[in-house]
């Protein structure tokens, strides 16, 4: 496969870490409902997001994941009752930091959705590889390889 | 040489469809560490689990990938599967290929595959790192405590006692009974609210197994499911309890009169008093802001009257403490201060009341004796009006919730306004009337049918006074235009809110509450009577606007949640805890405030150090408490502190196997 044939098969490619409680349960639910979506997304259960450390994400970034959606409980629904509001600020000072190094900070996302919101799940998911796709292969924070 | 075994189910066709999952085994063998790879139609099925457990067994593996449905389904089926072929049940990971996958890419079997083989994957280099866990037991307290002693406390409380548990009530007034035993009558049945609440109340005052905590409150709540540790503050009664006989001899010599709040300060009661002559226990207590003895240091009438010494004003606060398994909150409701509706003169107009007002007002053993007369001169009302949605379905003054028992009570005093008062015109402004229940709308249609409530559907925008009437101006909005009414007495069905302190108590206790300071259950279906703290259970309105009815089915729900708690010795807990790596804490303690269950705490350990003893803090996770959110894990700066089962490790592999 040539170089230019590579680049026009580029799919994007998006981890998604999601709560055992409220995303995993509403990505289920898609699923239950048939709810197609495109096949870029790889879901990574975590029992809440106040989980996800940063470590995490920019691991996946360096080892060339295009997008990253940590996605939790609504606030104030959390099963753990606080760790969402753990994941909003960890999740605003990472799209600082990834601004600060030059990533467009959009690669890196947070969403709520609940263990009902099926529909809301394949909305996201649809919406943020589009996102992704727009803006091109990860090569800013891969690892050279 | 760790050696995974790899199964991928077909579920039929529901993943074989979309997914080539032959070829998705196929795949699977060349990961790092896979031993064995296969697939089957129906995994979850008797003869897909011995065909786990025959591959156990003949590859000699020691951990398993399941691809199959989400683990929320069958992670429990595939791990006892894991028990009964002799490895332990957490060394299962599994990759949903189902909902996750086949599912929702029915249509690109090629995509779906390739998605189905990088889910396989990552489980793959997950379960690699799996440790075995053992589950612990911890042994369980059979106490249960009932907060709240009004009709949903006394049903949960009966019910826990005739399974056979100790229960304690703790009440913070001087008598059970609570808002029930204010009202009346009871809606649809019209059945008089004391002769069905007090004969329970007796009962559970007599029963071996209940211990009435009257005036008394909880103060601190320590401890988990099956061990908590229960602070309650005993008031001081100033009235020994052992001694007191109730004949109530002090209640008629007291020579303080105060508003009485069981009758809604429509009458007085003593300083030394009972909320109402039924109340249990019936025997009296001091209330020392008004007695004149504890204001003004003379007096001591009771203290002299009393035939069995029982008086005694050196009683002090008294704090108990208890442990008990299971917490039954029951802390009921109270209502809406409706007074920020200043267009219905509440306070400045004596003649509009409130519902519950009006129930004691009807009531046989309330003020009047039962005979409608309004509160300003004490005539009898010939025309009435009843105003609904006083609070409730109001976002810009009141709550946005609907309060759900206005209707039907409204339904209940427009009937008996007429049945008690022949000549009466009685008119009723709403919004909707709202009648589900048994024979609710039934009542209802009886209310203006055959007793000929007259219904306006509008909200009131003024009310004034004119002579001895009240003028009562709003909009008839099925008829398109103004309305007035001359009315006698207004009564307005004012919102149910949450008890002014009920954000405190479930702090305390720690267990949520929405916007409105109701209590949040586990789950709004399948989950209605859990909090999301285990062995914490909710009954009746603090949960919820609720009527009598509801209130008490609730009580039964929690009560056989608390009992199914209650009969077993002790309980399994959930290995998936945090854990400390004692050696590279720092013991800065920034995860302690970050637990939201104060499962983390700073202790003090001793160690050598080049050939010295130093003391230095770690943190330590008490695993009873901890529920395995993993928020301290981050918190942790010098990762000392992992999440079993989620450990970064295994994250990280998953990150990983997934960015190849």
């Amino acid at each position: 496969m040539s170089v230019k044939e590579a680049q026009a098969n580029w799919e994007p490619k998006i981890l998604v870490f999601a709560c055992n409680w409220c995303t995993y349960a509403g990505a289920d639910l898609a699923g239950l409902s048939r709810l197609q979506y495109p096949p870029n997304v790889r879901v990574l259960r975590v029992p809440c997001s106040g989980r996800v450390n940063p470590q995490f994400v920019i691991r996946a970034f360096q080892r060339g994941i295009d997008g990253v959606l940590v996605a939790g409980c609504h606030p104030g629904d959390c099963h753990y009752v606080t760790g969402n509001y753990f994941t909003r600020r960890r999740y605003l000072l990472m799209q600082r930091l990834l601004q600060y190094v030059g990533v467009d900070p959009e690669r890196f996302q947070a969403r709520w959705i609940s263990g009902s919101e099926g529909p809301k799940f394949q909305q996201v998911v649809k919406e943020i590889t589009e996102q992704i796709r727009a803006m091109g292969p990860n090569r800013k924070l891969r690892d050279a390889q | 040489m760790k050696r995974v075994g790899v199964f991928i189910c077909h579920c039929g066709s529901n993943i074989a469809g979309a997914v080539d999952c032959e070829k998705v085994a196929e795949n699977a063998k060349s990961f790092p560490g896979v031993a064995f790879s296969t697939d089957y139609k129906y995994m979850c099925s008797e003869p897909g689990q011995e065909l786990i457990k025959k591959a156990i067994k003949d590859h000699k593996l020691d951990r398993i990938v399941v691809a199959s449905c989400s683990p929320r389904m069958h992670e429990p089926t595939f791990r006892r599967c894991l028990e009964s072929g002799g490895l332990n049940a957490y060394l299962l990971e599994m990759a949903n290929i189902r909902e996750h996958c086949s599912w929702v890419h029915p249509d690109d079997k090629e995509k779906a595959t390739w998605k189905a083989t990088e889910l396989v994957r990552m489980a793959v280099a997950k379960v690699l790192k799996n440790e075995p866990l053992q589950r612990s037991t911890i042994p369980i307290t059979k106490r249960a405590l009932v907060i709240g002693g009004g009709i949903a406390g006394i049903q949960a409380a009966l019910d826990i006692a005739n399974a056979g548990h100790i229960v304690d009530i703790v009440e913070k007034e001087p008598s059970i009974g609570g808002k029930m035993a204010q009202i009346d009558k009871t809606f649809p049945t019209l059945d008089c609210s004391a002769c069905i609440l007090t004969p329970k109340m007796v009962e559970a005052a007599n029963h071996p197994n209940i211990n009435l905590i009257t005036y008394s409150e909880i103060e601190n709540v320590e401890g988990y499911v099956g061990n908590f540790d229960v602070t309650i503050r005993k008031k001081a009664r100033s009235v020994d309890m052992t001694l007191c006989t109730g004949c109530g001899t002090c209640m008629q010599k007291c020579p303080t009169k105060v508003p009485s709040e069981f009758e809604m300060l429509m009458t007085d009661r003593r300083a030394i008093y009972t909320p109402f002559p039924q109340a249990i226990p019936n025997k009296p207590v001091i209330d020392r802001k008004n007695c004149r003895y504890f204001t003004t240091g003379k007096c001591r009438v009771c203290e002299k009257i009393c035939p069995t010494k029982a008086v005694d004003y050196t009683q002090e606060d008294e704090l108990v403490t208890q442990r008990y398994g299971a917490i039954v909150v029951a802390t009921g409701f109270d209502l809406f201060d409706h007074s920020v509706y200043g267009e219905y003169g509440y306070g400045k107009y004596k003649d509009v009341i409130t519902g519950l007002h009006f129930e004691r007002l009807i009531n046989a053993s309330g003020p009047t004796m039962g005979k409608i007369k309004r509160p300003s001169d004490g005539k009898v009302p010939k025309d009435v009006v009843f105003i609904k949605c006083v609070g409730s379905r109001d976002e810009a003054k009141g709550k946005a919730y609907c309060s759900k028992t206005c209707c039907m009570y409204t339904a209940k005093h427009a009937t008996l306004v007429r049945e008690k008062i022949k000549d009466s015109n009685v008119y009723v402004f709403y919004m909707d009337v709202r009648t589900p229940g048994k024979g609710y709308d039934e009542f209802y249609t009886r209310t203006t049918d055959q007793f000929g409530a007259k219904y306006i559907r509008g909200r009131v925008s003024k009310i004034y006074e004119k002579g001895d009437k009240l003028i009562v101006r709003g909009e008839d909005t099925l008829l398109g235009r103004p309305v007035e009414v001359e009315a006698d007495m207004v009564v307005l069905a004012t919102a149910m809110v949450a008890q002014p302190d009920a954000a405190k108590l479930a702090q305390m206790v720690g267990f949520s509450y929405d916007q409105d300071n109701f209590y949040t259950e586990a789950h709004p279906k399948l989950a209605p009577v859990e909090t999301h703290t285990a062995g914490v259970f909710l009954a009746g309105a603090c949960q919820g606007p609720k009527d009598i009815p509801e209130s008490v089915a609730q009580a039964s729900a929690a009560a056989a949640k608390a009992c199914g708690l209650l009969s077993k010795e002790e309980m399994p807990t959930e290995p998936i805890v945090s854990c400390v790596n004692e050696a590279i804490c720092a013991g800065c303690g920034m995860c302690v405030p970050v637990c939201p269950y104060k499962a983390l705490d700073l202790k003090v350990i001793q160690e050598r150090a080049h050939g010295k003893t130093i003391t230095r803090k770690v943190a330590t996770v008490n695993s009873g408490l901890c529920q395995g959110c993993g928020a301290c894990t981050v918190a942790c700066r010098s990762a000392a502190l992992n999440l079993k089962h989620f450990t970064n490790e295994q994250i990280l592999a998953e990150v990983d196997a997934l960015c190849l």
